[in-house]
């Protein structure tokens, strides 16, 4: 087989996903582009409007309030994600009676989805019924208001968000398995404790999982929208659960602003994406990888 | 036979199959037959039932005509898409609060040749109603079933409290007066409330009309800061002040869903709330033996020219834009806008009528005992209705972001009024001129 025909047949293999992304992630990216610099209601053609999007969503104090509750959310999210997977990880790695069940039960919550998992919440966090405030009046005369008072509307988000950590638990659980034993005993031969087998064995070798789950997390917080979407319509109390991505959706298909809502789109790939090469460009020196 | 080769062209065979069979579903039957007219209608359940039942009476004496009835979810949305994407249906049941932002983006087609050919005209309608289908001196909709909004008490709860249950409050001071009669607060959390203005908070704006005054004028002129607003706002705000923002606040969190058994009216929680003609039917559904009454919206003492101000709202049908059969939907519109039909779907669906002859069957069977009051209010020169703004929708939300502000205490209301005049007037002022460019470029 020549090289051209192999070359050929790998096109052609690869052409479904090829075509794919043509269509449903290149068009509309480029597409979004264009319609950014356009006033576009979907409705009637757009019209150009130059870098107008642009501009206003610069002087629009919804979209700032939007920014800052999205970064201030995921700054508490994702080391709360993060840290309590892998707690959870390390923990249900431990040799137990009764291991798999301890795993199961907790992998389940992750297994519920978004939307019935937000009205749950609406009730366990209600401020007047809900289970927490029942437990916690035992303690302080006033507790927290989660869903009806903006200071705790975003906590209350990052805490729902810790019950379906799942996901990333079983990622860090795999790969605490991978950590090699020789090491372990090696460390242990030197007189390692607990902490220091962790610190400088363990960590290290799943830095790479570590360094994964950061950049899903990131991504995953960024972009919330489900569970605000359903328990804060219109952005919960004086829009203090008013996220970019609800905001967005907001634009696109309440107020018909397709072009504006695009304009937010690629602000927030550039945003994500640089974001990205950070954490990585960041992790360089602190992810180990095993072949290397 | 190794039959392995033919399974994938089978299943791409499938699929194409199954598209192109999806898309005869959609568009309706072409050739000999009736034609099939495709209806979304947001409305299940009862309403759902109501309105299938006048398809029924259309489909049984229009042979040349089908109307295929499909109940659609986040209606709005789904209209907006399958016009964009020419695969609309023929016609739609939006809100009336929607036309004004349809007819601005052309989603939706112009009804005003046809009403004319076919004789349906203003008179037909209570004013205020047929105020809500016209735009920009067009006609864009017609109503399915309308609704107003009087102030709905609860004769139990009024009766526990040692009040009169015959005697609901005719003024704001009325209201005040009888509300602390009826509110209850047990270790430092509110259990009962007389009046509770953010239950069930779907009207925010309307405030300033029972005050006399209006969030925005016709113009698109935000006029929140008016005395009339300021001072409606101001009357909200002392129902937090009363008990404590948080606790306020909490009372709000632990009120159940509106169409539930733990709606908080009928668990004697809130002994009066502002709520519309379909109340009664859900008062029927989970609470049948509670003793309740309805009386017009309390007016201030010093403005007695305001007694009768009540809240209008509209479901509507549109004929969406790129619509296949236009004559054909508007056929079935048509057939709705009759006296006998529309009284039909109104009592099913135990709702006023919006048309100005009623039938002396209609008082007589209809299931709501006030529904006379219910029709009066929406015949009253003090009826009002939604603003018609292409950006009303973001405008609402935004609103009831300064009115979250001010029941918890964060904001004085000139302060949420001014900043919600700042944030929404240059939108407005925008939203105008664009629309202007757009016309004048032709697009």
């Amino acid at each position: 087989m020549n090289r051209r025909k192999e070359a050929l047949i790998g096109y052609l293999f690869a052409s479904p996903w090829l075509l794919g992304m043509s269509v449903f992630l290149l068009y509309p990216l480029v597409s979004a582009l264009y319609y950014s610099f356009c006033d576009y209601s979907v409705l009637k053609p757009p019209m150009t409007i130059g870098t107008a999007n642009y501009i206003e969503l610069y002087h629009d104090a919804v979209f700032r309030k939007a920014v800052a509750n999205t970064f201030i959310y995921a700054a508490f999210a994702l080391p709360t994600g993060l840290i309590s997977a892998l707690v959870l990880a390390m923990l249900l790695n431990a040799k137990l009676r009764g291991q798999n069940i301890y795993r199961t039960l907790f992998f389940l919550p992750s297994l519920v989805p978004a939307i019935p998992m937000a009205v749950l919440w609406n009730w366990l966090l209600n401020g007047q019924f809900g289970i927490f405030n029942v437990l916690i009046g035992k303690i302080v005369y006033h507790p927290p208001n989660w869903l009806g008072d903006p200071a705790w509307t975003k906590p209350s988000l990052v805490l729902m968000g810790t019950w379906g950590v799942g996901n990333t638990m079983l990622i860090y659980l795999a790969s605490l398995q991978d950590v090699p034993t020789s090491l372990i005993e090696a460390a242990e031969l030197d007189g390692a404790s607990s902490w220091q087998k962790t610190r400088n064995v363990t960590l290290p070798m799943i830095s790479p999982v570590i360094l994964f789950n950061s950049v899903m997390g990131l991504i995953g917080s960024l972009q919330i929208f489900a569970q605000p979407f359903v328990m804060f319509p219109l952005g919960g109390p004086e829009q203090s659960a008013y996220f970019y991505s609800t905001y967005l959706y907001d634009k696109a298909f309440r107020d018909h602003a397709m072009g504006y809502a695009c304009a937010m789109g690629w602000i927030m790939f550039i945003v994500i994406f640089i974001l990205t090469l950070a954490l990585i460009k960041f992790s360089e020196k602190r992810v180990h990888y095993g072949g290397t | 036979m190794n039959l392995r080769p033919l399974v994938l062209p089978l299943v791409i065979l499938g699929v194409v199959a199954t598209g192109f069979y999806c898309e005869t579903l959609s568009v309706g039957t072409a050739g000999p037959g009736p034609v099939h007219v495709v209806y979304w209608e947001k409305w299940t359940g009862f309403e759902f039932d109501a309105m299938k039942k006048v398809v029924d009476d259309f489909n049984a004496t229009h042979k040349d005509i089908q109307v295929d009835m499909l109940s659609t979810t986040a209606i709005e949305t789904k209209t907006l898409m399958a016009v964009s994407a020419q695969v609309a249906p023929d016609v739609a049941g939006l809100y009336g609060a929607n036309i004004a932002q349809y007819a601005d983006d052309r989603a939706v087609e112009p009804l005003d040749d046809l009403c004319k050919e076919s004789g349906i005209k203003a008179d037909d309608y209570l004013p205020a109603y047929f105020n809500m289908v016209t735009y920009e001196g067009h006609i864009w909709a017609l109503p399915s079933t309308p609704a107003s909004i009087v102030l709905h008490y609860n004769k139990d709860m009024f009766e526990k409290a040692g009040l009169d249950p015959e005697k609901p409050p005719k003024t704001i001071e009325d209201l005040d007066a009888l509300s602390v009669k009826l509110n209850r607060v047990s270790g430092g959390q509110i259990t009962q409330a007389g009046f509770f203005p953010p239950e069930p908070g779907w009207w925010n704006w309307a405030w300033a009309n029972y005050f006399g005054g209006k969030i925005v004028d016709e113009s698109g002129k935000i006029t929140a800061t008016s005395p009339e607003c300021i001072r409606a706002m101001t009357w909200i705000q002392t129902f937090p002040k009363k008990f404590g923002g948080t606790e306020y606040q909490s009372f709000k969190q632990g009120l159940g869903n509106f169409q539930s058994p733990e709606n908080p009216f009928m668990e004697d929680r809130l002994a009066m709330e502002v709520q519309g003609v379909w109340m009664a039917n859900f008062i029927n559904q989970f609470k049948s033996g509670l003793k309740w009454g309805a009386a017009p919206f309390p007016y201030p003492a010093d403005r007695p020219d305001l007694a009768g101000t009540a809240l209008v709202d509209l479901d509507v049908l549109v004929i969406p834009s790129g619509a296949k059969h236009k004559r054909e939907a508007f056929e079935f519109i048509k057939f709705v806008q009759t006296q006998k039909e529309m009284e039909k779907l109104c009592l099913l669906q135990w709702k006023n009528t919006p048309l100005s002859k009623v039938s002396p069957e209609f008082w007589a069977n209809h299931k709501n005992p006030f529904i006379k009051l219910f029709y009066d209010v929406s015949a009253s020169k003090n009826a009002f209705s939604a603003p018609k703004l292409g950006v009303w929708a973001q405008m609402n939300a935004e609103l009831g972001s300064e009115v979250d502000a001010i029941n918890l205490l964060h904001k004085t209301p000139k302060e949420a009024m001014e900043s919600f005049t700042e944030r929404m007037q240059p939108i407005v002022d925008q939203y105008k001129k664009r629309h202007e460019m757009r016309l004048a470029r032709g697009l």
